[in-house]
């Protein structure tokens, strides 16, 4: 509203300005004005003669009223006609002239204009720029809203505020951006591509992913085996080896050296056919060794050794032996090499292969192919038949392996069928358990028959012999309710109703259970205090015995304490003779009456309840003043109608907590020191005192809870790393793309502080 | 309630009793076992004493995976179900979506008592609740999760073709079980230094005996090894450790001394003299104490001092019992009663008259539930601690009970004369049934002392003749709370413990009756502190403010519309309330009506007729 006003305020005074300014554009010669006065003058008095002359106007006398004492070319005075002149006749000329049209158009205009409002005051201008500001502000600020209400509501800040991660993005799609650039790099790119190995998802290639497919159990079992195989003929070797290494012999490893030798020579000549460039450079290198060995006195005889020898050789034939191989092992070294011919190498090369199990040599064969255990399952048909020959020709305990991995098959159906077995007589157990058959399902019988036939036998026999069971408790039972029925007897009349109702029979079966709820519905057990025997009573008449119940709730105490209980039967005593236990006990109960005949146990505790509960009743206030207002004196009691006059009862307090438990008292006083710990004022949101018990009932220990638990539970609410700047929040890290400043352009706008600033400005320039 | 189970390390894998009644399935690792080759050793006629189970034993047993079954639980969203999380070599989760955890279970660590109506509560409100709520939720699948831990079975004893049990006798068992649990079945003899008193430490390792005739004795029992043995010279009454096994109280003739694990007396209380009975409040470090002069005695032992000294005005006390689960002391009275005891209360707690006669034992179960009681009337009683104190179940003794204990799983045992009783009841959670004892055993001499070992199947039996360990398979609990009580913590363990848990220490002011009072708000002072603060401001500041009809436009706003409107709102919040008032009548109708029902259904069966009358 205020808004709109100071616009139109704005409108006007603009075009006040303009009107301002229109006088200058057109002037006005006042030499004109003068002119016209005269004949104007004299039209008007023609006019008024004529006017006189009709009746009508009669009492419009050519008379002035009020003189006219200035008389001016500047005013214009209308004395004697009765209209009112109007601001354009000024302007019209006698004749109409065009020249003159426009400042008429604008006259009307201004005429047709009201009369402007005050511009406002300067308070009241702020007043509303401050409330528009305030306004947008608002605007622009409830935005953060959502995210502030966020922040108050999160289990936990952590600062500084991070950005989500960037989710992972999947591994294909960095493979797909990236590309081989080195040499090295495409090299294995195009061993990867040759066998096909796929760069996405499942890392298998199609050869390996058809391989698991084709793989059944029992090519498993096979692979299995043939690891094994390969396991232990390397450890064989190994074996060997670590053995061969620990040998002292001399002579052993004279003989392996040789051989060594000679094998190197093959070698050397097996290069020498093959690629003649390596067998010159392996040449060289002998011949560099050769040439050391010329060089240096090793094996001349002349170090300390050699000469010891050479005293001793004379007597010593060994001696002379190891001096002589000295100088030939030198020999050997210092010759030149000679060229061995082919037929021989052939022979050689016959004879290593059959030093070397076949096995290895297969795998070597295999291994050229990019996994050689994926190749061998894709053309296993052809090479079984080789496997099998294999394990015909392979050392024992490989073979043993091999077929027992055959035999597996077997052993796994029958462990199936030992499961499902075994399940089955769990659930015959469960069901002999519900029997109450303590005897055993016989497991080591039906451990080697797994036939249905036994088992649904031996499902019968439980049965049976559950059934016998039953039959044989029943008569068991009823001698033992016949003496209950004895003992009931006997007691006296005061004692007559025991509180507890027990059965001699421990309940041992679910069927005896389910007989007891039966039992339950019956109406011998409608009151706690009713005995087994009170139901005859009860049925007899039962409408009263409803009344009394409704009446007394309460338990007697006499019939609590005076409960008749079954005594223990032989064991507590296993010694003792059954038959005389009655009478003992008869005994002892005389014997326990006597010695409480005196001591009133019952009447002392209910006289201390009473007085308890009476000591801690709200006492009345009794306000009667004696012989006020009546006769006064020894004997002399205010009257009762004065007494409940002026008797102000207390409130009656909350129910005890005991009123009907008779046995018991309860201390009804507040525990202040406890409650001195206890929560007194209810925080902020909460207006109930149970709402906020519920919210602290629940235990934040780690006694209570598990590690895990409990790190949550006691999680700070604001976690803050250490050496971080904390940013403040912007409208980024919410989600939000507004421009950052877009919430300071108000404070801009703002003409007050525009015009301090730019007074500010000003002050500058002049200094 | 996270445990942490302790791999056995000592102890050989315990084998099966001969009998065993399962056979396990073989599994592909292990070689075939011909039926022949089964142990076929001579038929026993009674083998039936699976053995106690000592908890470090590794059972070849499964453990209760049936708990967890292997089937994983129905995905709640269609999502999940859709699209099991393929990995990156192609290979399937086998087991999508988070671990299963059984409901069962998780419900028994949910603390929260929804049972009460909350009232209507804000958005604000109902979130901080709705938080609650989950993060219970969250906490109790976890320790349901964590169960999977408590890898231990407790040991049991089951007879043979609906044997007694009771008849088993301890040789029996011994025969039946392994070597090591064998060796916990000992008898020592003491016949010279008159009847023991003896108390285990709360790991179960350490034993402390105190003869009357002032023998007193620590020993290691599980290695057999004396800590130390010295003869005060003195009648001593009761003996029982501190918080661990290096400080132990003795209750002597004139007063109280505290002696080391090495047998040096440390402190003499003079304060507390003539004491008869020792209790120890571990979570609160309260050494309680009996006295003849009739004073219940709560002494700090962390800082020495003595708390209070209660008069019990009741005579001599010779008989004591604590709760476990809420640290408040039973007395038994001369006059029949038991009366209940804290601390910060100058009188009893509660007072229950459970005997004629006078009480001459009084036990509480580890959770708190059951009291068992016996009195001179020869009565064993069990009662109910839950708010009622009734009686549960009884049962006459043919001499009465002198002395009563139960044990961690619930089993309870009665010392009478040279016998002992021992009674279990049907699960863990159900109080022991009374009709037939699980064990009896008979000793050489009268019962004076009883304790179950704490994580052992053993009782620990002190009669004039000494000193005997028993074995009561199912006794004790299975799992233990490392962090708690280690059986097995070495030295810097047991230190690092006691900083812990004195760092921990509960004040004595807060035992009461319920220790979950705690979590209560002091609803007395807060609504006399808002009743306070209205009369303080003339006004109620959280009342709801009365309706104000908005003023409207167009001569709506007159006087009498305005009081129209305000009647209507009236109107209809009283309408509201008279309804609601209605639905609760109707409700308590129904309930009524159901309650009659079920009344009147049973008598259906023995209708009333005309010629009862002449029934005799």
């Amino acid at each position: 509203m205020h808004a709109t006003k100071a616009a139109k305020g704005l409108l006007a005074l603009s075009q006040q300005e303009e009107l301002v300014d229109l006088p200058t554009n057109y002037p006005l010669s006042a030499s004109e004005d003068e002119g016209d006065g005269d004949g104007e003058r004299k039209h008007q008095k023609l006019l008024e003669a004529i006017g006189s002359l009709s009746g009508k106007n009669r009492w419009k006398s050519a008379e002035r009223s009020e003189a006219s004492l200035k008389v001016s070319e500047f005013n214009v005075s209308s004395e004697g006609s009765g209209e009112k002149l109007a601001l354009s006749d000024l302007l019209e000329p006698v004749k109409p002239s065009s020249s003159l049209t426009a400042v008429k158009k604008q006259l009307s205009r201004v005429k047709a204009k009201k009369t402007l409002d005050l511009p406002l005051n300067k308070g009241e201008v702020e007043r509303i720029h401050r409330e528009v500001a305030f306004s947008k502000t608002s605007q622009i600020l409830s935005k953060w809203d959502s995210v502030v209400q966020k922040n108050r509501e999160a289990e936990q800040l952590v600062f500084p505020l991070e950005k989500e991660p960037a989710s992972f993005a999947p591994i294909e799609q960095v493979f797909l951006d990236w590309k081989a650039r080195t040499p090295l790099e495409q090299e294995v790119f195009n061993l990867l591509h040759k066998n096909k190995q796929p760069v996405t998802d499942p890392l298998l290639t199609p050869v390996e992913k058809a391989s698991l497919r084709a793989m059944s159990l029992e090519e498993a079992k096979i692979r299995r085996a043939e690891l094994q195989r390969a396991r232990a003929l390397q450890s064989y070797y190994e074996a060997r080896a670590r053995r061969m290494k620990k040998i002292k012999s001399k002579k052993y490893h004279k003989i392996v050296k040789k051989g060594k030798a000679k094998k190197a020579i093959k070698d050397f000549e097996q290069l020498r056919k093959v690629d003649p460039n390596a067998a010159l450079e392996e040449l060289e290198k002998i011949e560099k060794a050769r040439m050391m060995e010329r060089m240096s006195l090793k094996h001349q005889n002349s170090g300390k050794w050699a000469k010891s020898k050479a005293i001793m050789a004379k007597y010593d034939l060994e001696a002379r032996q190891a001096m002589q191989e000295q100088l030939a092992k030198n020999k050997e070294l210092t010759q030149k090499l000679q060229v061995v011919s082919e037929s021989e190498e052939e022979g050689g090369a016959e004879e290593e292969e059959a030093l070397v199990p076949d096995v290895v040599n297969e795998a070597q064969m295999n291994a050229g192919g990019p996994n050689p255990w994926m190749l061998r399952t894709c053309n296993r048909d052809a090479q079984e038949d080789e496997v099998q020959a294999n394990s015909n020709e392979l050392p024992e305990p490989v073979a043993h392996e091999f077929s027992e991995n055959e035999g597996n098959e077997k052993p796994e159906a029958e462990e199936d069928v030992l499961l499902k077995e075994f399940e089955e007589r769990r659930s015959l157990r469960k069901r002999s358990k519900l029997n109450q058959d303590a005897k055993p399902v016989g497991g080591q019988e039906t451990k080697d028959s797994a036939t249905k036939e036994v088992l649904s036998e031996l499902k019968a026999l439980s049965q049976k012999l559950s059934k016998d069971n039953r039959l044989s408790k029943k008569p068991k039972e009823s001698p033992a309710k016949t003496v209950l029925l004895v003992q009931e007897e006997e007691p006296a009349p005061e004692e007559d109703e025991p509180l507890l109702l027990q059965r001699p029979e421990r309940v041992q079966t679910l069927e005896e259970l389910e007989e007891l709820g039966k039992e339950d519905c019956l109406p011998n057990k409608e009151l706690p205090g009713a005995a087994v025997e009170g139901g005859e009573q009860v049925r007899r008449n039962p409408q009263e015995e409803l009344k009394g119940k409704k009446k007394e709730k309460m338990i007697s105490l006499q019939k609590l304490l005076t409960t008749r209980t079954p005594s223990v039967t032989s064991v507590a005593v296993p010694t003792t003779v059954e038959e005389q236990e009655d009478e003992v006990e008869r005994d002892q109960k005389q014997m326990i009456k006597e010695a409480f005949a005196g001591d009133d146990v019952i009447k002392e505790f209910l006289k201390e309840k009473r007085e308890t509960i009476q000591a801690n009743k709200p006492k009345d206030l009794d306000l009667t003043l004696p012989g006020w207002g009546e006769w006064g004196g020894m004997d002399l009691k205010p009257s009762a109608k004065k007494r409940r006059r002026f008797l102000i009862k207390a409130p009656e307090g909350p129910p005890r907590k005991d009123r009907n438990l008779p046995n018991v008292i309860i201390n009804e006083k507040r525990n202040i020191h406890a409650a001195a710990h206890q929560v007194r004022v209810l925080p902020y949101p909460f207006t109930h005192h149970q709402q906020f018990e519920r919210t602290i009932q629940n235990p934040i220990g780690s006694t209570w809870n598990t590690q895990r638990a409990f790190q949550k539970l006691t999680a700070p609410k604001v976690v803050t790393k250490a050496g971080h700047i904390i940013k403040p929040i912007k409208a980024e890290d919410v989600g939000y793309q507004s421009s950052p400043r877009s919430d300071l352009s108000v404070m801009q706008s703002n003409p007050k502080r525009r015009s301090k600033h730019q007074k500010q400005l000003k002050k500058r320039r002049a200094q | 309630m996270e445990t942490a189970p302790k791999p056995g390390r000592d102890v050989p894998p315990k084998k099966d009793s001969p009998q065993a009644k399962r056979k396990k399935p073989r599994r592909y690792w292990e070689e075939e076992v011909t039926p022949a080759a089964a142990p076929a050793g001579p038929p026993r006629k009674k083998a039936r004493a699976r053995e106690p189970r000592p908890p470090r034993s590794k059972g070849v047993r499964g453990a209760p995976k049936s708990h967890f079954g292997r089937k994983p639980q129905a995905p709640k969203n269609a999502s999940d179900r859709k699209k099991p999380r393929r990995t990156l070599s192609g290979a399937q989760d086998p087991f999508p979506g988070p671990a299963p955890a059984p409901a069962e279970v998780a419900r028994k660590f949910c603390r929260i008592d929804k049972s009460k109506k909350l009232p209507h509560s804000k958005p604000k409100t109902r979130t901080k609740l709705e938080t609650a709520e989950a993060q219970e939720e969250e906490a109790s699948v976890r320790a349901a999760r964590a169960e999977l831990l408590l890898a231990e079975e407790p040991g049991f004893l089951e007879g043979e073709d609906g044997e007694d049990t009771a008849k088993i006798l301890q040789t029996d068992i011994v025969e039946a079980v392994d070597i090591a649990s064998a060796a916990k079945h000992f008898d020592l003899n003491l016949r010279q230094f008159g009847p023991y008193r003896l108390n285990y430490s709360r790991t179960g390792r350490h034993l402390a005996l105190g003869g009357r005739r002032g023998h007193v004795a620590a020993l290691n029992w599980v290695t057999k090894k004396l800590m130390c043995e010295i003869n005060v010279m003195e009648a001593v009454r009761d003996i029982h450790f501190l918080h661990s096994e290096t400080l132990l109280a003795v209750a002597q003739n004139r007063w109280l001394y505290i002696y080391d694990n090495q047998g040096i007396e440390l402190h003499c209380i003079r304060r507390c003299d003539r004491v008869t009975r020792l209790e120890f409040l571990p979570f609160h470090f309260l050494l309680a104490t009996a006295s003849e002069t009739g004073f219940l005695t709560y002494l700090d032992v962390s800082v020495g001092k003595i708390v209070t000294a209660l008069n019990a005005r009741a005579g001599r006390l010779s008989v004591m019992a604590q709760n476990p689960y809420n640290a408040v002391i039973h007395l038994g009275h001369s006059n029949g009663t038991v009366s209940l005891w804290s601390p910060a209360v100058k009188e009893p707690l509660a007072k229950t008259l459970c005997h004629r006669g006078a009480v001459r034992a009084v036990a509480v179960d580890p959770t708190g539930t059951y009291m068992a009681t016996s009195g001179l009337d020869h009565q064993l009683k069990i009662f109910d601690l839950r708010g009622t104190f009734q009686p549960l179940s009884a049962r006459t003794l043919p001499q009465g009970a002198g002395h009563l204990a139960f044990s961690q799983r619930g089993l309870l045992v009665a010392g009478m004369g040279d016998v002992v009783n021992i009674w279990a009841g049907p699960g863990k959670a159900s109080p022991p049934s009374l009709e037939q004892p699980y064990l009896t055993h008979r000793l050489s001499g009268h019962v004076h002392g009883l304790q179950f070992c704490p994580f052992e199947d053993v009782l620990g039996v002190g009669h004039s003749g000494g000193m005997t360990s028993m074995l009561v398979p199912g006794s004790a609990e299975p799992n233990f709370d490392g962090l708690e009580n280690n059986p097995y913590r070495s030295r810097k363990q047991r230190q690092e413990w006691e900083v812990k848990a004195l760092l921990e220490k509960v004040p004595a002011e807060l035992i009461c009756l319920d220790p979950r009072a705690l979590a209560e708000v002091d609803v007395v002072t807060l609504e006399q502190q808002k009743k306070e603060r209205i009369e303080r401001l003339g006004y109620d500041p959280d009342a709801k403010a009365a309706f104000q009809p908005k003023a409207k436009q167009k001569g709506r706003s007159s006087t009498a519309s305005l009081v129209k409107r305000k009647k209507k709102v009236m109107d209809q919040e009283h309408r509201d309330k008279v309804r609601q008032s209605l639905e609760e009548q109707e409700e308590q109708q129904q309930q009524q009506q159901q309650r009659q029902k079920q009344k009147t259904a049973k008598p259906t069966r023995a209708r009333p007729s005309a010629l009862d009358r002449f029934v005799r």
